[in-house]
């Protein structure tokens, strides 16, 4: 084993990591943005209705749930463009395929958080004359929101990391770029340690974030 | 001018499962009456209470308010009211509960200006007066801006009682409020309790506090086993001990546990 370590190839494409990384939190926020309205839409029309719409959701939820994210991706990417006549790139489909994947993970978080509201408090809504829609509003949602951010926080995080899932697609994310640089140069150890440590540091600074926010809405129960 | 009652309960029933908790209720509170109701745990009284503004629905006899039956367009087993009359409905009373439920992501005063904006309409600058007016009697003034979180359970009761009052209720129901409150703080949230009294609202009380009831209500109301055991002026019921065995075995255990 005389294996010598040297970044300096590495640095000399570091352009195809910042810009995979960024690319990488871009993908992450608009999936998670538009998961969330699914999941929270799916969550609130869930525990509003009756049995029928509750199995629709709840097949869906555990459709997403049960395939693994990669067969999603192949789907959507090369099987849906041959049975619908529908083209779009990578970026696209990908963005697609994790929105809708985060939403019914983000169905559950937001269904349990319903739940978890005290009902005491939906008990005051109604006592003070609040409608249902107003209690959604005033109450269940903000409540929600506070108990629901710790584990909303585990669920961005996961969303972040497969992200890189998309190199799969080349779409030229963070993982993909590393790849791209280990193709050129063989430094597999540097390129990946350098990429390790780039999720390692974007994710931290994600869930610092979140945590700084719980803080400032912590409920008291 | 016999007044007519602004709460009339009549032969109110209402099962949990096959657990019967209320056989046959009849209650009747005139405006400007404060009516306490007392009696043992299990007995059906936050129950009643629960379904004087329909947070429970009843399943037969009849709870009208002003004239107005309350949850059904007829009597029980009528047609229940939509949920948008429903709200209109309960907004005639207010209600304090025994664990406060005030509103965790809002402060003092957001909780009391909630009910006024939304559903009195109020505007913004007439709600925010309101409030702080009653956070005022209510001896909060300087705690307009804290979340419930900072307020100690005295404190969160007494911002749950603005928060009822301020929506100018024709009825006040107060479930057990002092009950999770550390006895120190019982006191703050009966005195203002009082001074509601004295100012004519009109009340329904559910408590533990024996000797309040007796000395700050107009009527006394015994409620065992589902029905109203007896009931009177708070020295007639104390009269009536001596004929009612159910009554005195249920104040001697107060008695004894205040000793």
């Amino acid at each position: 084993m005389n294996y010598q370590l040297s970044f300096t190839q590495i640095w000399r494409h570091f352009d195809k990591l910042s810009y995979g990384v960024l690319l990488s939190i871009e993908l992450a926020v608009i999936a998670i943005l538009i998961g969330a309205v699914i999941g929270l839409t799916l969550a609130v029309i869930y525990v509003s209705s009756g049995r029928v719409v509750r199995a629709f959701i709840s097949a869906y939820v555990e459709f997403i749930r049960n395939v693994p994210l990669l067969l999603l991706v192949y789907l959507v990417f090369y099987g849906l463009p041959t049975v619908v006549n529908i083209a779009y790139d990578a970026s696209t489909s990908f963005i697609v395929t994790l929105s809708v994947y985060a939403g019914a993970y983000l169905v559950e978080v937001f269904r349990s958080g319903l739940d978890a509201v005290p009902k005491g408090l939906l008990d005051a809504g109604k006592a003070m004359g609040l409608t249902p829609w107003q209690r959604l509003l005033h109450v269940r949602l903000p409540t929600m929101t506070r108990i629901t951010l710790p584990a909303l926080s585990n669920t961005f995080i996961s969303l972040f990391k497969d992200t890189s899932i998309a190199s799969v697609i080349a779409v030229p994310e963070l993982t993909f770029g590393a790849q791209w640089i280990n193709n050129r140069t063989f430094r597999i150890v540097e390129v990946y340690a350098v990429t390790t440590v780039i999720y390692l540091v974007a994710g931290y600074l994600i869930l610092f974030g979140l945590r700084m926010l719980e803080r400032r809405f912590r409920v008291e129960r | 001018m016999s007044a007519i009652p602004l709460l009339k309960i009549s032969r109110l029933t209402k099962s949990f499962g096959t657990n019967q908790v209320l056989k046959s209720v009849d209650l009747e509170v005139t405006a400007g009456e404060v009516v306490t109701v007392i009696g043992p745990s299990g007995g059906g009284k936050t129950t009643l209470l629960r379904c004087v503004n329909f947070l429970e629905a009843y399943d037969g006899g009849s709870i009208k308010i002003d004239g107005r039956e309350v949850g059904y367009t007829d009597n029980a087993g009528g047609k229940k009211r939509g949920e948008v009359d429903l709200a209109a409905m309960r907004a005639e009373t207010g209600m304090v509960f025994q664990s406060f439920n005030l509103f965790p992501h809002l402060n003092a005063e957001q909780n009391v200006m909630l009910g006024l904006r939304q559903v009195r309409k109020k505007p913004h600058k007439e709600a925010l007066e309101i409030a702080r007016h009653w956070l005022d009697r209510v001896g909060l003034s300087h705690k307009t801006g804290s979340l419930p979180s900072e307020l100690s359970g005295g404190q969160q009761q007494r911002v749950g009682i603005a928060r009822a009052v301020a929506m100018d209720p024709k009825i006040l129901l107060l479930d057990e409020i002092t009950s999770a409150l550390d006895p120190e703080l019982v006191n703050e949230v009966l005195d203002v309790v009082r001074q509601l009294a004295s100012d004519g609202m009109t009340m329904l009380i559910v408590t533990h506090e024996i000797a309040f009831a007796r000395d700050a209500s107009h009527r006394i109301v015994f409620v065992a086993d589902g029905s109203v055991s007896a009931q009177g002026k708070p020295d007639e019921l104390m009269a009536e001990v001596a004929n009612n065995e159910r009554l005195r075995s249920f104040l001697s255990r107060f008695s004894a546990t205040a000793h």
